[in-house]
């Protein structure tokens, strides 16, 4: 900040005597000034992005001790076997089952309070809203510690259920926010314009209506598939002895850090990387035909 | 919070009274089905476990005997008795934090909507991209990054700016991990992308005209920041800032990962009462303490700023 205000004050001078100089005496610092918020959003892009360069490097150490956290010498031993470590693979299925039925759970019902929301009026509209917007607004370890007591309460014995439970319940809100967006800011005549042409109402929202809200529907999902799977602290209360992949790593940074975990994350991050841009072109592509 | 309702109006007008036309009762229960059973899910598995948990903060006994309510409200102030300075540090890292997502992530989303031009998508997907990667297995990644010996505290020490930071008490030694800096270095880095987002979202609806207009009349870049851009983005700067902060305030995955024992937030407090001390009704007071303190915090900042439509 405080850098950008000095060379805003440099150039003003620069500015006012120029005409007498006849060109401009600092060429760096204009440049500097006139390129400022790129390099410093640039800077935070690097911020960002070190971490996974991190994870990346360092799948292909081989580490002396238990912990992955100096670099030792180049192997590929982690990658030719990342199942290698015992409860690895489990954990990361057992994610990922878990992620799918949470998303689905979610997008189901995030979807169908969406709806209500946006297309018709009803008593205890702002409790629903409420409802909606409080678990996004509340600290993940406090749900979590309710929840964990609520079952600690009914003798709700921990494991899968209560994950699942506890995901679709925070997942939901996600859903909803997108949906209702996407919703809201559909033209109603198309809608009018179908049954104009005489379709049914079932019609008129298979054809019509869902695949406008499409995108909306598959945002709210892709974000509780990745809300789930990544979840830790309320999954720590309430999984139990149950070991999801965050509880691993969780577990694994007391234990000792298995090279295996950077080879997940470095998979995990390319396949995603893979998806987004084969979308994106297949998007542009779609475009222009 | 409740108030969000601004939006709604326009579509109501015109979708309602078609339906109320042709519809008899059966067709007026619809939206009530549409709710029932998403809205269930929460009121069973969110507002109960709330209302749950007050009642064991006010409950005493022990993991044998069983816990009874005795109305034992003693339990919140020996817990804020006991546990005010990780309060105060949840409060003040988280805070910092925020600020300092703020600060880096203003100009990347700026970049992002105004500069990137056809490098928009790519900048924007390698925003997006870190969320890949577990962000447990991420902020693991900067025990390696901070290291001691490792380059970054190697810069630091011969540019002696540990040095100074130990003075201000953020560091300690000639290392960076296991001190406060590590710890909101941590929350900074996880919760930026939830500053980037929204901020971008509302700088890129800003009619780059606008810009132009301002510069037609005389006011410098700076200027035209102050005045238009930044109050025009304020939607986003709330949105962010609530984002960033409500996480950061609760977590302790970066305390227990990057602190040690004298970086301890609130979330590690209740965390471990719950689930290694198994002292509930102190676990349940602590958890309600924060909840109550944010959800009042929030609320005056969304009323301080004004922009209460939000969600």
């Amino acid at each position: 900040m405080a850098a950008s205000s000095t060379t805003a004050t440099t150039a003003k001078t620069t500015a006012t005597t120029a005409p007498t100089n006849g060109r401009t005496p600092n060429k760096g610092l204009r440049w500097l000034r006139r390129n400022i918020i790129t390099l410093a959003g640039l800077g935070t892009l690097g911020y960002l992005i070190l971490p996974n360069l991190v994870v990346m490097v360092f799948s292909f150490n081989k580490p002396n001790g238990r912990f992955n956290y100096q670099w030792q010498r180049f192997s590929t031993d982690a990658w030719t076997d990342p199942c290698g470590v015992a409860d690895l693979c489990g954990s990361l299925g057992l994610s990922l089952q878990i992620a799918v039925w949470a998303t689905v759970g979610a997008t189901v019902l995030g979807t169908m309070i969406a709806f209500a929301l946006a297309r018709y009026r009803f008593r205890a509209r702002a409790g629903v809203n409420t409802l909606i917007f409080l678990p996004m607004a509340m600290p993940e370890v406090v749900m979590a510690a309710s929840l964990a007591t609520l079952f600690l309460n009914m003798g709700i014995q921990f494991g899968f259920w209560t994950i699942l439970i506890a995901h679709i319940m925070f997942c939901l809100s996600f859903v909803v926010t997108a949906v209702k967006a996407r919703v809201m800011s559909m033209d109603p005549r198309l809608e009018q314009a179908a049954q104009d042409l005489y379709a049914s109402p079932t019609q008129t929202f298979l054809r019509v209506t869902l695949p406008i809200a499409a995108p909306g529907i598959a945002a709210g999902a892709l974000l509780s598939f990745a809300l789930s799977f990544d979840d830790f602290i309320i999954t720590n209360f309430n999984a139990g002895s149950t070991v999801t992949f965050p509880m691993f790593v969780w577990g694994s940074a007391q234990r000792g850090t298995p090279v295996q975990i950077n080879v997940i994350g470095t998979a995990m991050f390319l396949v995603a990387v893979l998806c987004v841009v084969v979308g994106q072109l297949a998007g542009k592509r779609r475009k222009r035909s | 919070m409740t108030t969000t309702e601004t939006p709604a109006p326009p579509q109501e007008q015109t979708a309602a009274p078609l339906e109320v036309r042709k519809t008899p009762a059966r067709k007026r229960l619809v939206p009530y089905w549409l709710l029932l059973p998403g809205i269930l899910w929460l009121i069973v598995f969110f507002a109960a476990p709330l209302v749950y948990q007050a009642s064991t903060s006010i409950q005493t006994g022990s993991l044998e005997e069983g816990f009874k309510v005795t109305w034992h409200f003693a339990t919140y102030w020996d817990a804020l008795g006991e546990y005010w300075p990780q309060f105060l540090r949840s409060v003040g890292y988280a805070g910092i934090a925020t600020a300092l997502c703020l600060l880096l992530g203003y100009p990347l989303a700026y970049l992002i909507a105004f500069k990137a031009g056809r490098w928009r998508n790519v900048v924007m997907i390698l925003v997006i991209a870190p969320f890949f990667t577990s962000f447990l297995i991420r902020t693991l990644a900067w025990k390696t990054i901070l290291a001691d010996g490792g380059p970054v505290v190697a810069a630091l020490n011969s540019l002696h700016l540990l040095d100074v930071t130990s003075a201000l008490g953020i560091t300690e030694g000639h290392r960076v991990l296991a001190t406060p800096l590590a710890v909101v270095c941590g929350l900074t880095y996880n919760f930026l992308p939830f500053m980037v987002l929204p901020l971008y979202t509302s700088l890129e609806r800003i009619d780059p005209r606008l810009h132009e207009a301002a510069g037609d009349l005389y006011a410098r870049p700076a200027t035209t920041f102050r005045r238009v851009t930044f109050p025009l983005s304020m939607p986003g700067v709330v949105a962010g800032t609530l984002l960033t902060f409500i996480p950061a305030a609760g977590d302790y995955i970066n305390a227990e990962l990057l602190g040690s024992t004298d970086q301890k937030m609130i979330g590690n407090v209740i965390q471990s009462q719950f689930l290694r001390v198994l002292d509930y009704p102190t676990a349940a007071a602590l958890s309600f303490i924060l909840m109550a303190a944010i959800l009042a915090m929030v609320t005056i900042y969304i009323r301080k700023s004004g922009t209460e439509d939000l969600v």
